[in-house]
C-alpha cells in the first residue's frame, strides 16, 4: 500500500495542516511519498521520497499547472491513494487529479472503517461508509480529524516542471478584514446561530452575552445574512476561540463551526433539535426554543 | 452569453434522518425538501449577471433526480432563470460523484455554455465534487469557493475564500465553470408576479438512461447516525427549571458565575 501525500503551501508557507497527512498515513499503514509545490528553505522533516516544484515558478495556485505536477508524480509512484487535506487547496485540486485518472474521490474523510472511509454527511448529522471501486483513489481529509505528526529525516528531493495554466491567472491575496472585536480574550462568548429566526432577536442573544459578562459571537449564515458583523464570526473563516464558556444559541454544530470554539472549556448548546450535532461536543444541551429559554436565563442571571 | 445553473433539491438539514432499506442513504418519507443552500447563490449570481447583461444572456436550470426536484428548478425559473432542464432519475441518490458530473457534461457538451455556475457543495453529500468534475470533462477553465463574482469584457474576476478570512483573487476567461460559497451575494425570494411568470417557461425532461453511460467509481456501504459520546447533560422540560438546573451547573462546573 502506498500514499501520495500532497502538501499545501500558501502565502509563502508551508502549511501546518499538511502535517495532518502523516497523521492519516500512520493510521493507513504503508509506504508514502510527499509532493509539495512550494520552496526548497520550508520543507517537512521527513526521510522519504519528495516530489517538489517551485511556487515561485508555478504558482500558490494555479491549479491545473498543480494537477499536472501530481500526474507526474503519480506516474512515478503509483500509489494506491493520492492524500489531500479538505481545504480550499485539497477540494479544488484533488476533483480534477481524480478525474484525469478516473479514480474514485472520497471527500472529508474522518476516519478508517471496515474496508472503507467514513464520512459526514447532512450536515454532520450523519455519517456514510465509503467504498472505492478503482484500484486508485482519491482522498481528502477533514482538517482536525487526524493528529498532526512530524515523521522526521531528510527527504529524498525530486523536482518536477510542468508548463501551462488553463485560462486562469492569479491576481494575489486580499487579507482577512480587520478585527473590531477579539473574541480570542474572550472568557465568555455567546454565540447567535440561523436558529434565533431574525435579525430582531440578536439583541436578546447579545443580551445573555452581557449578563454574563461575555461577547457576542455568531455562526456563519448569521454573519451572511447581515445580522452580525463579520468579526463575531466563530469557525474556519472567522474566529478560533477557546472561552471559558461557550453558549450556542440555535446553531447545528456543522464542522466549520465546531473548528472555531471546540477548545472552549465548557460547552453549552441550546436548540430545539435533540439530534443537532452540536449535542455531540455539548457538556450541556438544552433542548428549548431560544427566544423562550434565553431571556427566561438572562433574568436569572442578571438577578 | 449561454449560462447553465447546477442545482440540486435536499432534505431540511433540521429533519431526523432515518436510513433507507438498503440503509446507504436516507428514506425520503416524512422529509420535506427544498433547494441546496450553496446552490442559491449560484442562481442569484447567474440571474444578477443577467441583469448586468440583459437580452444578451440565457440562464438554463438543471437538476438530476425524481419528480419532486421540479420545485427546485421552479423555485430557479421564479429566480428568473429563462428555462429549466430535469433529468428524471428516481434513483439519483445512490449515483456517486462520478456518474452526476458525468450527466452534467453529457448535457452541457456542444450546447455552446459559456459559463457554468454551481453550488460549492451539497448540504446532504458535502463532496465538493461535482461542480469541478464537470469543467474537467469539458475542458473549462475552474475555480471553487466564490465569495465575489464580477464579469467585464469576457473575463471573470472571482474572489475565492481561503482558510481564516484570506481570500484569493483570480481571473479567468469563458468558457469557465465556478462553484459558489455562502455568501457570495443574497439570494431573492421569488415574487408572487415572478411566481406567476415562471409558470409560462419552458420545462423540459430528459430520461437520465439518455445521458448516463459510466459506472460509479465509489459505492456507500453504510449511511449511519454517529456514535453518542455521551457525557454531556441534556436538559428537557420546563424552561424556568432548566434555567435554574444550568445556572446550578455554570457555578458547579465553571467559575463565571458567582
Ligand atoms: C468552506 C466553509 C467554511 C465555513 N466557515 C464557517 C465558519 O467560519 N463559521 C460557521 O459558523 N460556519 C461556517 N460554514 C458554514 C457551516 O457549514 C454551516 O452552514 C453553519 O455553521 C450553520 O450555521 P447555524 O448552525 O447557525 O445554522 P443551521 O445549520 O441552519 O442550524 C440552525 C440550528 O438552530 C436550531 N434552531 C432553529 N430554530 C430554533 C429555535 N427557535 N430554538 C432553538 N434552536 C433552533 C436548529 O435545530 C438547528 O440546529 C462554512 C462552510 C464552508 C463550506
Amino acid at each position: 500500500m502506498k500514499a501520495l501525500l500532497i502538501c499545501e503551501y500558501r502565502e509563502g508557507k508551508l502549511l501546518d495542516s499538511s502535517f495532518e497527512l502523516f497523521g492519516f498515513a500512520a493510521q493507513l499503514g504503508g509506504e508514502t511519498a510527499l509532493l509539495l509545490v512550494g520552496a526548497e528553505a520550508q520543507l517537512p522533516a521527513y526521510g522519504g521520497p519528495l516530489y517538489l516544484a517551485d511556487a515561485a515558478e508555478c504558482g500558490e495556485y494555479n491549479p491545473d499547472l498543480h494537477k499536472q505536477l501530481i500526474l507526474q508524480a503519480v506516474a512515478k509512484e503509483n500509489p494506491d491513494y493520492i492524500v489531500f487535506v479538505h481545504s480550499s487547496y485539497g477540494w479544488d485540486l484533488a476533483p480534477r487529479v481524480a478525474a484525469r485518472l478516473k479514480a474514485a474521490q472520497v471527500s472529508e474523510v474522518i476516519g478508517l472503517t471496515d474496508g472503507g472511509f467514513e464520512v459526514g454527511c447532512c450536515n454532520a448529522k450523519m455519517r456514510r461508509t465509503v467504498k472505492p471501486t478503482t484500484a486508485q483513489a482519491v482522498l481528502t481529509i477533514q482538517a482536525g480529524a487526524f493528529p498532526a505528526q512530524q515523521p522526521g529525516g531528510t527527504p529524498q528531493i525530486q523536482r518536477l516542471v510542468a508548463e501551462g495554466g488553463n485560462g486562469m491567472e492569479f491576481v494575489g491575496y486580499e487579507p482577512a478584514e480587520a478585527k473590531d472585536v477579539d473574541l480570542t480574550r474572550a472568557e465568555v462568548i455567546v454565540s447567535a446561530g440561523r436558529g434565533v429566526g431574525k435579525k430582531e432577536n440578536v439583541p436578546v442573544i447579545a443580551a445573555l452575552a452581557r449578563a454574563l459578562g461575555g461577547e457576542l459571537g455568531a455562526s456563519r449564515p448569521v454573519v451572511d445574512a447581515g445580522w452580525v458583523e463579520h468579526s463575531h464570526q466563530v469557525g474556519t473563516t472567522g474566529q478560533t476561540v477557546s472561552p471559558k464558556l461557550y453558549v450556542a444559541c440555535g446553531i447545528s454544530g456543522a464542522i466549520q463551526h465546531l473548528a472555531g470554539m471546540k477548545k472552549a472549556d465548557f460547552i453549552v448548546a441550546i436548540n430545539k433539535d435533540k439530534d443537532a450535532p452540536i449535542g455531540e461536543i455539548a457538556d450541556v444541551l438544552v433542548v428549548a426554543d431560544v427566544l423562550q429559554f434565553v431571556p427566561a436565563l438572562t433574568a436569572k442571571v442578571a438577578r | 452569453m449561454k449560462i447553465l445553473i447546477c442545482v440540486k433539491q435536499v432534505p431540511d438539514m433540521e429533519s431526523r434522518f432515518k436510513p433507507d432499506n438498503a440503509g446507504v442513504w436516507f428514506s425520503d418519507t416524512d422529509l420535506a425538501f427544498r433547494m441546496n443552500e450553496y446552490d442559491e447563490y449560484a442562481v442569484e449570481q447567474a440571474v444578477q449577471l443577467r441583469e448586468q447583461l440583459g437580452d444578451a444572456a440565457d440562464l438554463t436550470v438543471l437538476s438530476i433526480g425524481p419528480d419532486r426536484i421540479v420545485e427546485a428548478l421552479k423555485k430557479a425559473l421564479a429566480m428568473g432563470c429563462d428555462r429549466a432542464v430535469h433529468i428524471q432519475d428516481p434513483a439519483a441518490a445512490l449515483k456517486d460523484p462520478w456518474q452526476i458530473a458525468a450527466i452534467i457534461a453529457a448535457f452541457a457538451k456542444d450546447k455552446g455554455f459559456d459559463l457554468i455556475f454551481t453550488g460549492l457543495q451539497s448540504q446532504d453529500r458535502g463532496s465538493a465534487q461535482v461542480g469541478v468534475t464537470v469543467a474537467e470533462r469539458l475542458g473549462f477553465a475552474c475555480t471553487t469557493t466564490l465569495v465575489g463574482f464580477a464579469f467585464a469584457d469576457g473575463v471573470i474576476t472571482a474572489k475565492r475564500e481561503l482558510e481564516g478570512g484570506v481570500k484569493g483573487v483570480v481571473k479567468l476567461r469563458t468558457p469557465a465553470l465556478v462553484t459558489c460559497q455562502l455568501g457570495l451575494n443574497v439570494p431573492r425570494y421569488p415574487t408572487l408576479p415572478n411566481i406567476m411568470k415562471s409558470k409560462k417557461k419552458e420545462l423540459v425532461t430528459i430520461p437520465v438512461a439518455d445521458l448516463l453511460h459510466e459506472e460509479a467509481l465509489a459505492v456507500t456501504a453504510r449511511f449511519y447516525p454517529p456514535a453518542k459520546k455521551g457525557g454531556g447533560i441534556v436538559l428537557e422540560g420546563d424552561v424556568g427549571d432548566m434555567a435554574e438546573k444550568l445556572i446550578a451547573i455554570l457555578k458547579e462546573k465553571t467559575n463565571v458565575l458567582r
